[in-house]
């Protein structure tokens, strides 16, 4: 990859990208199928002889299988086969979550469906396959299992403590890692400081509900002896790994098809028991099974986050410069860490996030992970930022407002200058370049600060409290093989793309990384066009099919645009180079004084047109004897890019919430909502726009209202969406979004990711505008999420 | 469990007879039976909205409906009101607004905003929200999809504003 092309060695600045598809609010060509309802989902695709399965899953949070009776449910009409966990045991290899670079973490041996005990109220026990999923479920209905029921750990500050139940007797206690950065002082910047300011946050443990439910389909053909699997996943290519170690096959006897995607979240891009049971049983009966979580099993069995108890404290001067922080946070996973990206990477993200935007030089921040029964947490959408971003942007507004400093003016006296890059922060994150007072001075422009405040002002007049409210943020994109790559995981940091002409001249590419709403196949169609020199309509783009597509790692942590897109653009420039190769043996020109502009070869100084790629590919393909003998022709061109310099592509941004707080009720109103990030190059307005506007409402709705209750025996409360509450559109605001660009260097694109953004700052700007609104009233909110109860009591009405 | 009602229907113009289990609810009497896959499961509660389609003029949500109790009644889903052209300016103020993102609700979204352009004419910003508040988005920030209703109902000459 050292031969990749520079802007400079291809005869471009930087400030020739936005000249093209590139920076441009172009329609993306996956709508109009999605508009008119033909899209093809998972559960859309109906082989000959396919099975559905269900599952029976455990009514406890903790008990012992004693028996399993299947006897009633084979009778049932329909009904084809019962496996019990001993029965998949004989084709499935269990797995253990842990990652090598993340020191002393450990984890329990996980089966598809457990062998001797439930460990979550909701984990899969025994799957029915049958003719149709009714006629599956009823064979459920008709399974007897005998269980005895076992005390369960719920509580994660208790979880450590001597008496306490252990889950897994074979690791000693409860605890899955520990952590701690530590940079500085921190003892003597607290001591010597002017104010020292504390509280303790909540984030509460939520889900990501994906609106099509985990889907999969595994065709087992015994003749071929080989494994098609349909699926509803970001990571295709990781998925045919794991499925092939799982069942021990050959990697390349398994295939991994994922068509539409009906959102993702990070909820699609974990290996969830009971779809490697689907692909097991589908290996043993040579037939396919579908399985497709219906609402109550996404909620007990989608991987769950951001349940942290954080105790935070932060020093400051008398001039409101911060001197230190010093965090401890504490969080659940459920039983078992989730494989293969583990459950302690959210905390991990805490350790390296906290204080992110801010110049300061003292720094200790631990996570403790421990283990219950409660349904296992893993990544989730901006993982461990939102929880990041309400502990530092929490506490500076509280020493902001125990030194009478205003909110904006405290953040301008201690966010990261704008020049002082390359920095490494106190935990070690290394950023490239970021913008923090690029981003707040944008923001200001759009924000009318001063209305607001005498709107503010007036309003108490009359008993109404309206607050505004600040966050800063980073968010972590492009992530190298630091992220899981060098704890052992085959998780691909790199990705790949192949693009070629057809004879009439249109263009295909492949990509290694994978669509799921974000847009992925428009930008990549955008830069392609722009790489080659074609009309959008001339490119056709796909993904999601490891039998065709180079070998990438898919769609997460925000990299489909700043690896992906990287590696489309290259291929797609080393394609235009040998098709010019190619227009100059035919035109007996300079392939050099050649170029390609809207799928016409043309001179380069004059555009006068030479010949259409029509052309060009009619003679290569059809009368490759009037060429030059040794003339290299391949219109078909693969590269792969991975970062180097940097381990992550950190991004920033700011963003403002502007709320009603009724006082009454404890109900919160959204009057207006303001974000300005800088993902570096943007490659489409229109869909950075909205998606970042879609992780703003994410995040709010997880501060507001959604939240994954358990009672005291361990049962999930809130299993359908009547009990779980996630945002609408009429309690949603209007959002404004700007953007500051600082391209990453590491790339001739310049994209980093820009789709967590909106989530990772939404909750801490929400709850300081609360807590902005109740100031008079000496009433404050740090638990989320932040229900008219809460505010109530913090009110001290209730 | 297995008791059968038959039924005779219209769905999407096209006159459809079938032997129905009691418990069919009508998406998957659409989807399974007819292979009508446009409209989605997504809570089948009621909640979510995925499954909106029409009934005898009215959207309904086709979770909660149960076919058997559809026999002469006249059903549109999104592959009808698609192929009947009559919302193609709705549908393109999707597109051209990326009001949809992994499009699971979006049929649903389309047929819940079809209704507000056909009854409701002069919706303004906040009844559109209004409106469109059972029919859950997990993607957009709803923002982009109240853009393009309120688009359309202004190119159509009927907003409020």
């Amino acid at each position: 990859m050292n031969d990749m092309p520079t802007p400079a060695s291809i005869g471009l600045s930087r400030e020739d990208l936005p000249n093209s598809y590139i920076g441009r609010s172009v329609p993306r060509p996956n709508l109009p199928k999605l508009v008119q309802g033909r899209a093809t989902y998972t559960d859309d695709v109906q082989p000959p002889r396919l099975v559905h399965a269900a599952f029976l899953r455990s009514p406890y949070a903790h008990a012992r299988i004693l028996s399993v009776d299947s006897a009633a449910a084979m009778q049932v009409p329909g009904v084809v086969r019962v496996f019990t966990g001993a029965d998949l045991a004989k084709v499935c290899d269990p797995w253990v979550a842990t990652l090598d670079h993340l020191k002393g973490m450990k984890s329990a041996q996980q089966h598809p469906l457990p062998l001797d005990r439930a460990t979550w109220q909701g984990e899969p026990v025994v799957a029915v396959v049958a003719d149709s999923r009714a006629a599956a479920e009823d064979g459920v209905a008709a399974l007897a299992v005998e269980w005895e029921p076992l005390p369960a750990q719920l509580d994660i500050e208790t979880a450590l403590d001597p008496d306490t139940v252990v889950i897994h007797p074979s690791l000693g206690d409860n605890l899955c890692f520990t952590r701690t950065a530590e940079k500085g002082d921190v003892a003597a910047a607290f001591a010597a400081a002017h104010r020292v300011v504390e509280a303790t946050f909540l984030t509460g443990r939520h889900t990501g509900v994906t609106l099509e439910g985990r889907s999969i389909l595994a065709d087992y053909n015994k003749a071929e002896g080989t494994l098609t699997v349909h699926h509803s996943t970001q990571a295709p290519h990781m998925m045919q790994g794991v499925f092939a170690k799982q069942l021990r096959m050959e990697e390349g006897a398994v295939r991994v098809i994922c068509r539409d995607v009906g959102g993702s979240f990070g909820i699609k891009v974990h290996v969830y028991p009971d779809e490697v049971a689907v692909a097991a049983m589908a290996k043993a009966m040579g037939r396919p099974v579908k399985f497709v979580a219906d609402r109550f099993e996404s909620f007990v069995s989608d991987i769950h986050a951001r349940d942290h108890r954080i105790k935070g404290r932060i020093a400051v001067d008398a001039e409101g410069k911060i001197l230190a922080f010093d965090i401890d946070d504490r969080t659940g996973i459920g039983p078992y860490s989730v494989y293969p990206r583990t459950s302690a990477i959210e905390g991990n993200q805490v350790v390296n996030l906290c204080g992110g935007p801010y110049d300061f030089a003292n720094y200790r921040c631990t996570t403790t992970v421990v283990f219950q029964n409660k349904t296992p947490t893993c990544q989730y959408r901006a993982v461990g930022h939102p929880i990041a971003t309400t502990v530092t942007e929490g506490l500076v507004d509280l020493a902001a407002e125990a030194l009478g400093i205003d909110p904006i003016e405290m953040r301008r006296r201690n966010l990261i200058r704008d020049d002082a890059y390359p920095y490494t922060s106190p935990p070690g994150m290394r950023f490239e370049g970021l913008s923090h007072h690029a981003a707040l001075a944008k923001l200001l422009e759009m924000v009318p600060v001063e209305k607001i405040r005498a709107d503010q002002a007036e309003q108490r007049k009359k008993g109404v409290h309206r607050g505004l409210g600040f966050a800063s943020f980073i968010e972590l994109t492009n992530p190298s093989p630091f992220m899981y790559g060098i704890g052992g995981a085959r998780i691909s940091a790199q990705d790949g793309a192949t693009v070629r002409m057809d004879p009439d001249g249109s263009i295909v590419a492949l990509s290694g990384v994978t669509e799921q709403g974000q847009g992925t196949e428009g930008i990549l169609r955008q830069i392609v066009a722009h790489g080659v020199g074609v009309p959008l309509e001339r490119v056709k783009v796909i993904t999601g099919d490891t039998q065709t597509t180079p070998y990438g790692g898919g769609t997460w942590a925000c990299r489909g645009a700043g690896i992906g897109g990287e590696a489309a653009l290259q291929s797609a420039i080393a394609l235009k180079q040998q098709i010019l190769v190619v227009a100059g043996a035919m035109l007996q020109a300079a392939p050099e004084s050649l170029d390609i502009v809207l799928g016409q070869i043309v001179d380069k100084d004059t555009e006068r047109e030479r010949m259409p790629l029509s052309e060009l590919g009619r003679i290569v393909y059809y009368r490759g004897d009037t060429l030059p003998k040794d003339l290299p022709r391949e219109l078909v061109q693969t590269r792969h890019f991975i970062t180097k310099d940097y381990p992550f592509a950190f991004t920033n941004g700011i963003q403002a919430s502007w709320v009603e707080v009724d006082t009454d009720t404890g109900m919160v109103k959204l009057l207006e909502h303001w974000c300005v990030e800088d993902c570096g190059r943007v490659i489409n307005p229109l869909l950075v726009d909205e998606q970042v506007r879609g992780g703003i409402v994410q995040g709010l709705g997880g501060a507001l209202y959604e939240h994954c209750v358990y009672d005291e025996q361990g049962n999930l409360l809130t299993t359908t969406m009547a009990d779980y509450l996630v945002p609408m559109s009429a309690e949603m605001p209007e959002m404004h979004i700007g953007h500051v660009e600082t391209p990453t260097g590491e790339s001739l694109l310049g994209a980093k990711g820009a789709g967590e953004a909106g989530t990772a700052g939404a909750p801490a700007a929400l709850m300081n505008a609360i807590n902005d609104a109740l100031r008079p009233l000496s009433a404050r909110v740090t638990e989320q999420p932040f229900t008219p109860a809460r505010i109530l009591r913090a009110l001290g009405t209730v | 469990m297995t008791s059968r009602v038959d039924i005779t229907l219209t769905v999407n113009g096209e006159r459809v007879t079938r032997s129905v289990e009691a418990r069919r609810h009508l998406i998957d009497f659409l989807r399974l039976d007819l292979g009508l896959t446009g409209s989605h499961a997504g809570c089948e509660h009621g909640v979510c909205g995925a499954c909106t389609v029409r009934v005898d003029g009215e959207i309904v949500r086709g979770c909660l409906v149960l076919a058997a109790s559809l026999d002469g009644a006249e059903v549109t889903t999104i592959e009808g009101l698609s192929d009947s052209g009559e919302m193609a300016d709705l549908q393109d103020a999707f597109i051209a607004r990326n009001a949809a993102q992994c499009g699971f609700c979006t049929p649903g979204m389309v047929m819940a905003a079809a209704d507000i352009v056909q009854h409701h004419p002069h919706a303004t910003r906040a009844e559109i929200r209004e409106h469109l508040s059972g029919n859950y988005c997990r993607c957009t920030g709803y923002q982009a999809i109240v853009d393009a209703v309120e688009a359309t109902l202004e190119a159509r000459g009927g907003a409020a504003r």
